[in-house]
């Protein structure tokens, strides 16, 4: 059966901090949701995640479903395969990506599709929830995918 | 109180390496590697290794000040010092924490070393063997963004995308280390000159590096002995006195997830600044330069960012003749660095910049009173050191 997978198997699997701090985030995207830190005094979002607002030093923080669309802030195309599980892989696309919808902070994930594909800084992607529901702790990794701004 | 500044006030007078090897091939113990280096360093200096009061490292340097105290029978310790943050960002500032100790009268000679032996250890460029991650390499390390490499080249493909950076600016500093490690003995790459052509037919690691924009993974070890300028005046070697040193990084540097609000640098936008007023001179008189090269693309960043030139004039100031000794504009990793040297982790540039200062260097810049080191791009914290001679006081 062909993977559904991205990357290959092998590579190191996400688990929540032992202290619980991203926790829900992880929780969220097994719920195929996307959720980021914000500040409940001062509304600033934060990302990563953090005990503390960077703004109004405020513990008081929580966390708020967005909808996971966002423009390529920037990318790489990885060739050389520094984990064993990549060896004989094809390059693959890495993408940072800023979320204006939640104060333009910027998440990581793998740009879906053709790893040769020519990548534009500024494209409108959207997120995409890839379970690993074999794993021995099943999570779910949000990738990313172009979108047609056209259509 | 006085003007607070450590300007002229402590000098390196010694310096000393082990022969340099490619990673894993040391033949002997790491430590080894590291008691050598020192031993060179004071013999370098012309003084009694029992003179030795303290020790500063970075990168969590795996060679306790404690026990080469022990191993090389001092009468006393009276300084150890660890800069924290990983990569070679904490080059230049171990030599600002030994000159401050000195300065503060908290030791009187101290050294600053580095060691490594990565075959006796885990590798820099490979992924850590685990089956989980968590926080920061949860984020990271499942979508295959593992190695400083994949880590910095999302950095620096934002600033070529920001200011139009060609590949031509990047391939220049790869070549100036080349060319500079062929005129040096010492250096690993010496007798494996680098074209144009190799370099652009090499492969891709993480674009928008190619592996020759990459440094290589290196054993060994290099030393520096420093004490008050008071001391060095009477000492064997011209003394190479510290003009100004800085460490940090800008605002929320570290925010995880690739998610420092000022992206697109090599960390040094408000460190450089502290460095010049320190020193009390500009990039105009620098004489020349050594920038740690862990990716080319961040020498770039941090020369714009030490105002050698700025990132608009980036591509017509990086060409191989510019950079190249001893006529170039701004001469630049005159041993061959990170790239060509070796990977001693940056130290082995506080020593040319030392060697420079002395006319001793293999790629010497005729007349050099002004010699500076840029440590560890895009990590933080980073940091950078100017030395001068005796005219510069």
């Amino acid at each position: 059966m062909p993977s559904t997978h991205y990357l290959p198997p092998g590579l190191p699997a996400p688990v929540p901090e032992p202290d619980g701090l991203d926790a829900p985030y992880w929780q969220g995207t097994r719920q195929n949701e996307l959720r980021i830190q914000r500040c409940r005094d001062c509304r600033t979002w934060l990302w990563g995640p953090e005990w503390i607002c960077h703004q109004c030093l405020s513990f008081d923080l929580e966390w708020q479903r967005v909808d996971g669309r966002g423009l390529i802030y920037s990318w790489e195309r990885a060739w050389h395969p520094v984990h064993p599980a990549l060896k004989g892989h094809p390059p693959y696309i890495v993408a940072l990506v800023e979320l204006p919808e939640a104060g333009h902070i910027r998440m990581l994930g793998n740009l879906l599709g053709d790893p040769h594909q020519e990548v534009r800084i500024g494209a409108a992607v959207e997120a995409v929830f890839e379970p690993h529901d074999d794993a021995k702790s099943p999570y779910t990794l949000v990738h990313w995918r172009c979108v047609d701004r056209s259509g | 109180m006085s003007q607070r500044t450590l300007r002229g006030q402590v000098a390196v007078v010694g310096v000393g390496e082990t022969a340099y090897y490619k990673h894993g091939q040391a033949p002997e113990a790491e430590i080894t590697l590291a008691l050598r280096a020192i031993l060179r360093a004071c013999e370098d200096a012309g003084i009694d290794p029992r003179q030795i009061d303290g020790f500063a490292s970075y990168s969590n340097d795996r060679n306790d000040p404690s026990r080469l105290a022990a191993a090389l029978g001092l009468p006393e310790l009276r300084f150890s010092n660890m800069q924290w943050g990983g990569g070679g960002g904490g080059g230049s500032a171990a030599v600002g924490n030994a000159a401050a100790a000195i300065a503060a009268g908290f030791a009187d000679c101290v050294v600053v070393f580095r060691a490594l032996a990565q075959g006796q250890f885990q590798r820099f460029g490979a992924a850590p063997p685990a089956a989980t991650v968590s926080g920061e390499q949860a984020l990271t390390f499942p979508y295959g963004l593992f190695s400083p490499a994949q880590r910095f080249a999302m950095r620096v493909m934002r600033f070529i995308h920001e200011h139009d950076i060609e590949a031509s600016a990047q391939r220049a500093i790869a070549l100036a280390s080349y060319h500079h490690a062929q005129a040096n003995p010492r250096a690993v790459m010496h007798g494996r000159p680098l074209t144009e052509e190799a370099y652009d037919s090499a492969r891709w690691i993480v674009e928008p590096f190619r592996l020759f924009d990459c440094c290589m993974e290196n054993d060994g070890a290099a030393a520096l002995v420093l004490v008050s300028a008071e001391r060095a005046r009477d000492m064997k070697q011209k003394p190479a006195y510290i003009l100004g040193v800085a460490q940090g990084s800008e605002h929320r540097n570290a925010a995880r997830g690739h998610n420092a609000p000022l992206y697109a640098t090599s960390s040094f936008t408000t460190v450089a600044p502290h460095l010049y007023e320190m020193a009390g001179i500009g990039a105009k008189n620098v004489d020349v330069l050594q920038s740690y090269e862990n990716f080319t693309g961040g020498v770039l960043m941090s020369l714009v960012e030490h105002d050698f030139f700025t990132a608009e004039e980036a591509n017509d100031f990086l060409t191989l003749d510019n950079l190249i000794a001893p006529g170039g504009r701004l001469p630049l990793n005159t041993s061959g660095g990170n790239l060509a040297e070796c990977y001693m982790h940056g130290l082995e540039l506080q020593i040319e910049a030392v060697r420079q200062l002395r006319g001793e260097s293999t790629s010497q810049v005729p007349g050099a009173h002004v010699s500076m080191v840029i440590s560890g791009p895009m990590v933080t914290p980073v940091s950078s050191v100017i030395f001068g001679d005796a005219a510069t006081l």
